[in-house]
This record gives structure tokens, C-alpha cells and sequence, in this order.
């Protein structure tokens, strides 16, 4: 028996009975060439419902959405509407079918009228011409039910982030929309706009909308969802009621604890440095946009720094301000007594810290290029152009560290872009080697790789650490943090909330830790 | 909801200051400025013309201004269409000099124009849609596609003849010889063709799904695709448009010049990008008015005039014409990050 289904009162015999789904996706897959990127993803939303789609990086959450809305079409499993097997052929059918969506960067036109981005593709006409008049009438009344009011005929472009956020809520809302899905609607929202969009929302429910909404704030989920459905992997985890899900349950759904991390060896590390030694990277009080605020952490030399918390919590942004990549809009980094905020990548990458990021594919490894080449390639760059290094001391070189770190196969010439995941990530861990340096912030080195190749980074990252090194390792699974780190930080919405050693902190305490709802970004 | 997200007053039975009607003019129609600008230039222009040569502002002379630039405000709409979509086309000098020649080797056998004239403007068309299928499907950079579409045209120009053909075609003729009078002011059919031009683009533009459609695209072309509109069938056919407007340019050149020439038009597609950037048109595509573009080609044909007029070089036209674009690149530029800054 599925959980939570809501039940509504049978007209003829005043019985109750459990209500049908309006959407109902089943053993949905999706594959991009041999890659499933969801597999056998179920989703059911019902009339009046809030629902909730959670899930971490990568977990498939955009690509529900895009199948739900006609982005992507699913390579097996089916989606009903209405009890009625649908396969959309674009975003237009699936509008048309009475799905409206309001995607994560708002897609809306900042050059035509607010009008215009309500009613483009189905604008009112009168005389063989688009009929402006009624256009903006229309646009001011649909607005105005939103509790808007703003000039329909003024450019969209002039307004705030808010505005335009429910401007394409009311683009999604003035079709006759049956369900409504919002994907991170709130992620440029301050606390008066988010209540007002809630308030909007439930409006939309009790008129029977089933909204899916799509959020990392678990604040804001545990607020407004009556259900919800936590992927992982790409893979369904579990539908919930929210109300009987409790917080830390929840994360851990997202999260998992993956079997095989928890008996793989553990690559003992070795207990917490010296205090006393001068800290590699001293950073206080740094602030990036919201996303980031007043976080102070040392870095020792010969430490694996862990971070925990949540995707949205400010764990990228903390290494991404170490690494010179964002810049700080207060407090300081220092690296090696030297304070380096403001000065770039460059400033931080002459002291020997390097940033490897989350998205190994896009920011990081290029396919094309052959292991040999991406292996030198930052070490080639960071002696310029003039002074090329030797061919025959370039392959020394890389097989050199595909022999240290294992790369298999071990072929210089391949194309990085055919190598396995886990063995990309350690191409990526070899060009950062090959240019000695002493801090290494790690971006989910793990992500989306198999966990024989997991086991093996956790245990580079600890060799690297016992060889002088300082690393920070972010990643999204709690327990891989807790066996490679000595000293965990934790974030929750952009603060360090604590800084722990590793050693007998249990999973319980750091999951509550992550989950503990307050803050105060709602 | 919160009184800060009022950001603009409401149009309907809002008070009705200067300021409250400055601030609306700006929230609706601030894209307008630059085209108002390229008004403002051929005004000055024209005065100053007026000032230092008595008989510049005389209707004969206005109406030569029409007549002469005929061709170029035709080409100018076609490539506001490309441009708003965020695209460019390069192809349009050498498509006019193709039509044109093309149309008087056709005349001089005899064939007649009612025939000859759709087979320009389907001439005109089948470039731009190789052009529009190649940037769509083949995902071309417009700028290598419509440079492939310019080395064809000019190419098939010269297969079709080396030299220039006599066109003694009456009905070809007739639309530039016929003046329809007023007092000193007079029309040609060629003129007549290019104004209806820029009325038909006008309509389509603005009260036109299509229109739309061109604007959501430079806009954002992923957006457009997200909200359902037609972006790849809009995409190839503004290319087809611009080359039907290429063709129309080929008829009304050969009427001007009574020949058709293979040498003719080689940079004038650089002049028509010229006339829609100084017509206020953004190069990056999603804002501009195709009436704008009309200015932009008044003026560079007032400048030409003022040139000719002073007895300078003609090379005086272009140092002029680059200098203002110039400067309105760098006024777009400006608009663009304000507007950018603002959101």
C-alpha cells in the first residue's frame, strides 16, 4: 500500500475514497547513450497536493522534471495524466496537456513585455493580428489574482527577480494548468517574497493544481509539501508524507548509507595533526553572495578537512572561496600567511592550492584529449607556453602517476573522455598532483563513480594527507566524509554550524547535526 | 504582495506626473531610445544640410533620397529579421547582384516579367533557406553560413554573366520611370515597393505570432523553445525572408540602373548591417523596430548626399557612416549593461 494517498468523498455513496492520481509517472527511465539517468523513477501527484521531488546532486531531479514536461522523452516506463497514457513530443504538447512549468533560471524573454512572456504562443488575436489590448488586460488580471500589480505592457527585463518569478508563474497558471511544477522557485527569493509565493501556491492547490515543487530548503519543504518523493542516484528511494517523515530520516533517504562504503577497509587516518602547527589555510568570516555567510575554518597541513552538509548548504562555495574561484565579499583567506582573497585562482594556484570541481565533466576532464595530455596539461600551463616541457619527460611523467594511482587502462594515448568515471576522477587527481601542491580542495571526487573506485580515492586522499598535504574533501555521502577526514565541518545554509574531529562522531549525531532545521534562510 | 515589488507604477489610472509618464515610457519602451536617437541624427542632419546648402530640403532632392536607397531599405528589413533572431546575414549583396543579373539575362530572351519576377524572388528564397537550414540543422555559425550563401550567390552571378545586361523590358522599366507627382514631390513604383515592404514587415513584426516569435528568439533562443514557440521554423524562415528580400533588392537595382550587373552590390550587405545597427537595432539580437531600420538607411543616404553635395570624396561616406556606428555600438553597449545591472 503506497503511502499518504489522499482521499476524497465518493459523490454517490458519500463513502471515502482514496483519490486518483492526476499525474502518474511509472518505472520511468531515461538514458543518455549507455547512461541511465533515472531508472525506474515512480512519481505520483495528486489534486490539491503540494508535492516534493528531494534528492541531492545528480539524483535526477531535473531530469523527472524534463520528462514530466516534454523536455526529454522517457526511454521506458509511461506517464499518465488523468488516467490516460500521454508521451509528449515537446514542452508545447506538454503545455498544452495542462502542465505548466517554471524552470530553475527563469525562462522567461527580459526584451518583450510582461504581457507578452504570459501569452506568447497562444496571445489573444483579433483581425488576423495579435490583439494587444485584450493581451494586456488578460496578463493585468492573472497578475493581479497573484496579488502583482504591475504595468502588463512594461518590458520584463525592467523588474526584480521576484517579479519575474511570478510572472512565470502566472505564464504557467494562465493555461488551464492541471499540475504546475516549480524547480527551485525560491533559490533568488528573500523571506517576504517566499512567504508570498507560498501564499500563492496553496491558493493554486485549493483550486485543485497539483503543484510539484522542487527545493533544496528542507525549511521550506517541511512548510509548504503535503508529500513527497526522494530520489537518489537516479533511482526511486521512497514516497513519504511529509508530516510522518522526520527531518533526519529525510536526509538520510537523500543521502543513503551506501553498504559497500561501510565495508570496504577503512584507510585509517592518522589521528588529528598537531594543534599547534600553523594552519595552511586560515579562513574568517568569509561571506559569497547568501549562499556563503561568515564562515571561518583552518585547514592544517597534513589534515583531511571533511565537509558535510546538504547540496545548497554553501559546501562548494567554501572551497570555490578558498580557491580564489569566487571571490569573498568579506573576511579573508590566507594561505601559507599570505592573504590571497581578491587575488583570483592565479593567486591561490601560486601558493599551490587547487580547486578539482564537482562537475568532473564539464569543468574538468577533456574527452578528447588523451590521458597523457590531460594528465600535463595544468603542469604545461603553469610553466608557460616558452618552456615546453620534453615529450619524452612528458610520458615519463604521466606514466609515472597512472602507475602511482592505478589508472586503468593504463594507456597514455586513449581519449580521456572513454576512461570509466572513477577513473577519470583519478586522471583529474593526477594532473593536480603533478604540480606539487599543498592543498587540494576536492569537490565530490566520488560523485557518480562505482564503489571499488570510491574505495580507492578515500584511500589517495588519506595517502596524500600522511605525504604533507592538506585536502579538503566535500562530498555528499556523510559516511565516506566521516571515514576519510580527521576533522569535519559541517554547513547548513551557508554556515559553519561546527567544526568536529572524525574520530567517534556517529553518523546519528552528524545527520542531525546536517538536518537540524533553523537558520534563518527559510 | 509587498509594496517593494511594485516596482512600476500601474499603466491604468495611475497619476499622471512627468516623472510617473517618463518612468512608464521607460519600462515599456526604453528599447525605443536608440531608434529615437537615429532620428534625432538624420534631423540634425538635415538641418545642418539645410544651413550650409539652401537647396538641400527641397522635395525633389527628398524624394531622390527614397529613390536612390530603394534597393538598401529593402535589404535593411530583410536583415532586421536576422538580426532580431540574434543571427546576421552576410549573403544579401551578392543575392541582389545574383537576382538582378539573372532577371536581365532572362528579359533579354524575351521572357516576360511576370514570370521573370517570381523567379528572382524564388531565387532569393532558396539561398536564404539553404542559409536558414544550415544554421538550424547543421548548426552553422550564421555568419559562415550566409558567407557561404555570399560566395554562392556571387559565384552563380558570374556563371550567369560576365558582364552587364541592357534590360529594355518595359514592365521592369516602368518601375522606375513612372513618377506619381504631388507639387514637387514625387514617388516611384520602386519606392512605392520598398515603403509597402516596410509596412507589410512592420505588421508581420508586431501583430504577428511569427513577429513574436522573432523577438522571444533574440531574446533567448532557449526560452523561446521552453515556452513552445516555433523556434527552428522561425529561424529558417527569416534567412528565406531575407533572401526574398534580396530578390526584391535584385528587381528594384535592375530597375534603377536599367542593367543588370554581376559586380553589383559587393559590400552593400555591410551597408544594410549598418543602416539596421544605426536604426537602433542590437546586434545581439531581440530589441529593435524595423522602422528604425528605414531611418538607418535615411540617413546613410543623407550622408551620401551631404557628401556629394560638398564635392568631397565618397570614401568621406564610409569614414562617416563607421564613426556613427561606432558610437552606436557603444550607446547599445551601454543600454545593454544598464539593463543587465538592473535585473
Amino acid at each position: 500500500m503506497p503511502v499518504g494517498v489522499p482521499h476524497v468523498r465518493d459523490r454517490d455513496n458519500g463513502q471515502m475514497q482514496p483519490a486518483t492520481p492526476i499525474l502518474e509517472l511509472t518505472g520511468a527511465t531515461v538514458r543518455f547513450g549507455a547512461d541511465a539517468v533515472i531508472d525506474g523513477v515512480g512519481l505520483r501527484l495528486f489534486p490539491g497536493e503540494v508535492h516534493s521531488l528531494m534528492g541531492e546532486n545528480g539524483a535526477g531531479k531535473s531530469t523527472v522534471i524534463k520528462a514530466i514536461t516534454g523536455v526529454y522523452q522517457l526511454d521506458a516506463g509511461r506517464l499518465e495524466l488523468d488516467g490516460e497514457v500521454v508521451r509528449f513530443a515537446s514542452p508545447h504538447d506538454a503545455q498544452r496537456a495542462g502542465i505548466g512549468t517554471v524552470y530553475q533560471e527563469i525562462d522567461l524573454l527580459p526584451n518583450v513585455s510582461v504581457a507578452e512572456n504570459i501569452s506568447l504562443g497562444r496571445e489573444p488575436r483579433a483581425f488576423g493580428g495579435i490583439d494587444w489590448k485584450r493581451m494586456r488586460r488578460e496578463a493585468h488580471d492573472i497578475l493581479l489574482e497573484l496579488g502583482v500589480d504591475i504595468d502588463p505592457a512594461s518590458l520584463l527585463g525592467t523588474h526584480s527577480v521576484a517579479v519575474q518569478q511570478l510572472v512565470a508563474i502566472a505564464r504557467a497558471i494562465s493555461a488551464d494548468v492541471k499540475v504546475l511544477v516549480l524547480d527551485e522557485p525560491t533559490s533568488s527569493l528573500d523571506l517576504d517574497e517566499v512567504a508570498e509565493l507560498f501564499r500563492v501556491i496553496r491558493e493554486l492547490t485549493a483550486r485543485g493544481v497539483a503543484v510539484l515543487f522542487v527545493s533544496h530548503f528542507l525549511d521550506q519543504v517541511y512548510e509548504l509539501c503535503d508529500r513527497l518523493t526522494v530520489l537518489r542516484d537516479g533511482k526511486f528511494v521512497g514516497e513519504y508524507l511529509t508530516q510522518e517523515l522526520l527531518r533526519i530520516d529525510l536526509v538520510e533517504a537523500m543521502l543513503g548509507r551506501s553498504a559497500a562504503a561501510l565495508t570496504a577497509p577503512r584507510p585509517a587516518p592518522e589521528s588529528t595533526p598537531e594543534g599547534t602547527a600553523d594552519p595552511a589555510v586560515v579562513v574568517r568570516d568569509v561571506s559569497v553572495g547568501r549562499r556563503l555567510r561568515n564562515a571561518s575554518v583552518d585547514l592544517v597541513a597534513g589534515e583531511v578537512l571533511g565537509v558535510a552538509g546538504l547540496l545548497g548548504s554553501g559546501r562548494s562555495e567554501l572551497a570555490r572561496a578558498i580557491g580564489g574561484i569566487d571571490r569573498p565579499e568579506n573576511g579573508f583567506v590566507r594561505i601559507a600567511g599570505t592573504d590571497v582573497s581578491g587575488g583570483g585562482p592565479r593567486a591561490a594556484m601560486a601558493l599551490g592550492v587547487f580547486y578539482s570541481s564537482e562537475d568532473r565533466r564539464r569543468e574538468g576532464i577533456i574527452g578528447d584529449l588523451s590521458v597523457l595530455e590531460n594528465i600535463t596539461l595544468a603542469l604545461q600551463a603553469d610553466r608557460g607556453i616558452l618552456r615546453r616541457i620534453p615529450s619524452a619527460r612528458r610520458r615519463e611523467l604521466a606514466a609515472s602517476w597512472v602507475e602511482a594511482l592505478d589508472i586503468r587502462p593504463p594507456d597514455l594515448d586513449r581519449p580521456a573522455g572513454t576512461l570509466s568515471g572513477g577513473n577519470q576522477q583519478k586522471v583529474l587527481l593526477a594532473r593536480l598532483l603533478a604540480l606539487s601542491p599543498q592543498v587540494l580542495l576536492l569537490d565530490e571526487p566520488t560523485r557518480g563513480i562505482d564503489v571499488g573506485a570510491k574505495v580507492e580515492i578515500q584511500n589517495l586522499v588519506v595517502e596524500m594527507a600522511a605525504n604533507g598535504l592538506s585536502v579538503m574533501f566535500i562530498s555528499a555521502e556523510l559516511e565516506e566524509v566521516v571515514r576519510v577526514a580527521h576533522r569535519v565541518a559541517v554547513l547548513r545554509d551557508g554556515v559553519v554550524v561546527d567544526v568536529l574531529p572524525a574520530e567517534n562522531l556517529t553518523m546519528d549525531a552528524l545527520l542531525a547535526l546536517v538536518a537540524q532545521p533553523g537558520g534563518d534562510d527559510v | 504582495m509587498t509594496t517593494d515589488m511594485q516596482t512600476r507604477p500601474t499603466a491604468p489610472g495611475a497619476e499622471r506626473g512627468i516623472v510617473a509618464r517618463y518612468n512608464t515610457f521607460m519600462s515599456r519602451r526604453s528599447s525605443l531610445m536608440p531608434t529615437l536617437a537615429a532620428v534625432a541624427i538624420l534631423i540634425i542632419l538635415l538641418v545642418a544640410a539645410q544651413v550650409r546648402f539652401d537647396r538641400f530640403l527641397s522635395p525633389g532632392n527628398l524624394s531622390a533620397l527614397l529613390l536612390d536607397n530603394a534597393y538598401l531599405v529593402v535589404l535593411a528589413v530583410g536583415m532586421t529579421f536576422v538580426i532580431l533572431t540574434g543571427g546576421i546575414d552576410l549573403s544579401v549583396g551578392s543575392v541582389m547582384a545574383f537576382t538582378g543579373i539573372l532577371s536581365a539575362s532572362l528579359l533579354s530572351q524575351q521572357l516576360p516579367a511576370i514570370i521573370v519576377i517570381p523567379v528572382m524572388l524564388l531565387g532569393g528564397a532558396a539561398i536564404g533557406l539553404m542559409i536558414g537550414v544550415l544554421v538550424q540543422y547543421f548548426n552553422v555559425q550564421p555568419f559562415i553560413a550566409s558567407l557561404a550563401g555570399l560566395f554562392l550567390a556571387r559565384g552563380l552571378a558570374f556563371v550567369v554573366s560576365l558582364s552587364s545586361i541592357r534590360v529594355e523590358d518595359p514592365a521592369v522599366l516602368w518601375l522606375q520611370r513612372t513618377r506619381f507627382a504631388f507639387g514637387g514631390w514625387y514617388i516611384t513604383p520602386t519606392g512605392l515597393i520598398a515603403l509597402a515592404v516596410v509596412a507589410i514587415a512592420f505588421y508581420v513584426l508586431h501583430w504577428t505570432r511569427f513577429g513574436r516569435t522573432v523577438y522571444a528568439i533574440g531574446g533567448s533562443e532557449q526560452s523561446a523553445r521552453l515556452m513552445g514557440l516555433k523556434v527552428a521554423r522561425t529561424k529558417i524562415l527569416v534567412y528565406v525572408i531575407s533572401g526574398v528580400c534580396g530578390g526584391v533588392a535584385g528587381l528594384l537595382l535592375t530597375a534603377y540602373s536599367g542593367a543588370g550587373y554581376p559586380r553589383n552590390g559587393i559590400g552593400t550587405e555591410l551597408d544594410a548591417i549598418a543602416a539596421v545597427v544605426i536604426g537602433g537595432t542590437l546586434l545581439a539580437g531581440g530589441t529593435g523596430y524595423v522602422l528604425g531600420s528605414l531611418v538607418g538607411v535615411l540617413v546613410y543616404g543623407t550622408i551620401k548626399k551631404l557628401i556629394s553635395f560638398m564635392g568631397a570624396e565618397q570614401s568621406w561616406t564610409q569614414i562617416i557612416i563607421g564613426f556613427l556606428l561606432l558610437v552606436f555600438i557603444v550607446v547599445q553597449r551601454v543600454i545593454v549593461t544598464r539593463s543587465q545591472r538592473r535585473t
